[in-house]
């Protein structure tokens, strides 16, 4: 069965059309990648399964484990179990890092340990949340808060744009580690997260929707070697000029 | 340097038609001058009403945990008392008894807060109600704070305080001051002139929490005189609806390496008009300064956060930080830093943000599993998070529990 089903999903941000009839089917189990040149609507797409009050839903369906969420608030779609780790989360000030993850936590997992798998100081549960962080402190704190939340389906947008070796690292095995016996849907620029994260399918949006979708290290491989140059010569992508 | 002020029922008399610097002009004859008299007592035996009023402003009804404890209801002294271990140590009475009883005390009278600064330091001289008179001897620590209460228990009346504070040279001691109302207040006007002297190496910290009532007004005239190694921390709490609050208190750091902080905490609710700032001379090598102010205003209230630094010294340092949330279309916060630099060297900086809640603070906490209500919360309490101010643990959680009770419950 599919975990998250998207059908012909478009949708308008700002009064833009920044999804044009997006099709996806994420099976459970399975974890997809998500690739595309910059805005081409994969940052859009997430935001849109988070259910963002900025994005506008002109027509289609976002199903998850067979429940209609189109419509549903954020907090219900988390609920249900979708999690998300932001490209750029925003700094809230006096809002403790540890307050929110020991709500996610619920007393269930040990968010001390936890800290540890994503190399994140204990000392920053005292810190305000994404205040001062440097870019590899935020993508670790964002998957540290995804691997408290524990939810069935993660998001992870862009881990590893920005980040260096050693964070890389850390992030992808922890990133890996989590999505065993899980569904996930990651965003990579560049692919690099997938030397660590074993992903099934991968998707290249252009223009607002899944333009094709295969077998994840042959589509990298060749837009690494030749860029998104190499997919926009291709008759589907051309076709949706 | 601080020049000696003038004084004296005359220049008061002249000043009694000056309209002050800031804030709503009052007509003073629209005010009572008429009280009964309350007759001095245990605070056990004042009525619940009272004592109730009194803990909200964070004055605790039993003396347990407080080292002495001034109570003014009106005019009237109910209560003044001092714990016996701090007997000889602390001196706790009315002012106009300080007076009478020590000579030297008028030599503190009037010398940092100008009488003729305006119509309201003048009603305080001419129509004198008492106030709080506080000395810790040299050397002295007194490890439990200090509390004062003044309270208005009649409809539409005028109480003019004077306060006068003095730390003596390496004593400790932290007061608490709640100015409150009756609940059957629904206006009057509260003028109280506070003079601090903190003495060599002595550090005195003072919180006033106020809570008047949504048709009171209330005009504080405070200055703080620091002398070397002196350390003022002043800390401010209005959470409760005011018709209108103005106040601008200075601190002169004239010793060498003294230290002020100003801490002020406002929630300006319902049709609340609050004119609140702090401000900083520097005077001494090497003294510094702190503000910290955070607003947040409601419904239709408007709230004005001033902040000055003055650096008279060129090695001075002092830096303002005010950060203002609205949470209303009809509210406004108008944050006015200024910044006044005297000699080359000395060192001034502020920064200040005003806004409403980010949306996409909001929406991230949510997809945290939030709701959209316990997010706002979240923010709110996260605005007013006093653990930055560096305050002792019990009046942190005391001020904590307040903000929650009125803030967060508001929402």
């Amino acid at each position: 069965m599919a975990i998250l089903t998207i059908k012909d999903l478009t949708v308008k941000i700002a009064g833009k059309r920044v999804l044009n009839g997006v099709n996806l089917e994420v099976p459970e189990g399975e974890t997809h990648v998500l690739l595309g040149p910059n805005g081409s609507g994969k940052t859009s797409l997430i935001m849109s399964i988070l259910g963002f009050p900025s994005c506008r839903i002109i027509s289609g369906k976002i199903k998850f484990n067979g429940t209609d969420i189109t419509t549903m608030p954020i907090d219900k779609r988390t609920k249900l179990g979708i999690g998300v780790a932001f490209q750029n989360p925003p700094p809230i000030r006096g809002v403790k890092m540890g307050d929110v993850l020991r709500h996610l936590a619920k007393g269930e997992v040990d968010e001390i340990k936890l800290a540890g798998t994503t190399n994140i100081p204990v000392d920053f549960f005292n810190r305000d949340l994404n205040l001062g962080f440097s870019g590899g402190e935020l993508k670790r704190s964002e998957v540290l808060q995804v691997l408290a939340q524990r939810p069935s389906f993660a998001i992870f947008d862009e881990p590893d744009s920005g980040v260096d070796v050693e964070n890389l690292e850390v992030i992808g095995k922890a990133i890996n580690e989590f999505l065993k016996g899980r569904s996930g849907l990651l965003i990579t620029h560049l692919g690099h997260i997938l030397r660590y994260v074993k992903a099934d399918v991968a998707h290249v949006m252009f223009y607002g929707t899944v333009a094709c979708s295969g077998e994840p290290t042959r589509i990298l491989n060749q837009i690494m070697k030749q860029g998104y140059k190499w997919c926009e010569r291709c008759p589907k992508v051309r076709r949706l000029r | 340097m601080v020049r000696t002020m003038p004084k004296g029922k005359k220049t008061a008399l002249k000043a009694m038609r000056k309209p002050a610097a800031f804030g709503p002009d009052l007509n003073l004859a629209g005010f009572r001058r008429k009280a009964r008299p309350w007759p001095a007592c245990p605070i056990s035996a004042l009525p619940k009403e009272v004592t109730q009023k009194a803990l909200e402003a964070g004055v605790k009804a039993d003396e347990k945990g407080r080292a002495g404890m001034y109570f003014q209801v009106d005019y009237s002294v109910v209560l003044q008392t001092i714990r016996k271990t701090f007997e000889g140590k602390v001196d706790v009475m009315s002012t106009p008894e300080a007076l009478e009883k020590y000579g030297w005390v008028k030599d503190y009278w009037w010398k940092i807060v100008d009488v003729s600064t305006d119509k309201y330091t003048a009603l305080a001289e001419l129509k004198w109600d008492k106030g709080v008179f506080i000395r810790v001897r040299k050397g002295q620590k007194v490890t439990l704070p200090l509390q004062a209460c003044f309270f208005i228990s009649k409809d539409g009346l005028n109480q003019n305080v004077h306060n006068l504070i003095v730390a003596e040279p390496h004593s400790e001691v932290q007061l608490i001051t709640g100015c409150t109302t009756h609940r059957g207040v629904q206006s009057g006007l509260h003028v109280g002139v506070s003079e601090f002297y903190v003495g060599e190496g002595a550090k005195l910290t003072f919180t006033m929490v106020h809570n008047w009532a949504p048709n009171f007004d209330a005009r504080p005239r405070a200055a703080a005189l620091l002398e070397k190694d002196a350390t003022f921390v002043s800390n401010y709490v209005c959470l409760r609806p005011v018709k209108s609050l103005q106040m601008y208190p200075v601190a002169y750091c004239r010793g060498a390496n003294s230290r002020v902080s100003f801490n002020t905490i406002l929630y300006g609710a319902k049709n609340s008009y609050l004119d609140v700032g702090s401000k900083v001379v520097l005077q001494g090598k090497g003294s510094r300064g702190e503000v910290i102010a955070r607003a947040i205003a409601s419904d239709n209230a408007q709230i004005n956060a001033r902040g000055l630094l003055v650096g008279e010294h060129e090695d001075s340092r002092a830096h303002l930080e005010c950060r203002g949330l609205l949470l209303s279309d009809e509210a406004a916060i108008h944050a006015i830093p200024e910044l006044l630099g005297k000699v080359e060297g000395t060192e001034l900086s502020h920064e200040a943000a005003v806004g409403k809640i980010a949306e996409e603070q909001i929406q991230y906490l949510m997809a945290r599993g939030f709701s959209e209500s316990e997010a706002e919360s979240l923010i709110i309490r996260g605005f007013m998070d006093v653990g930055i101010f560096g305050l002792p643990d019990a009046l942190r959680d005391e001020i904590k529990r307040m903000i929650e009770t009125t803030v967060v419950r508001a929402l």
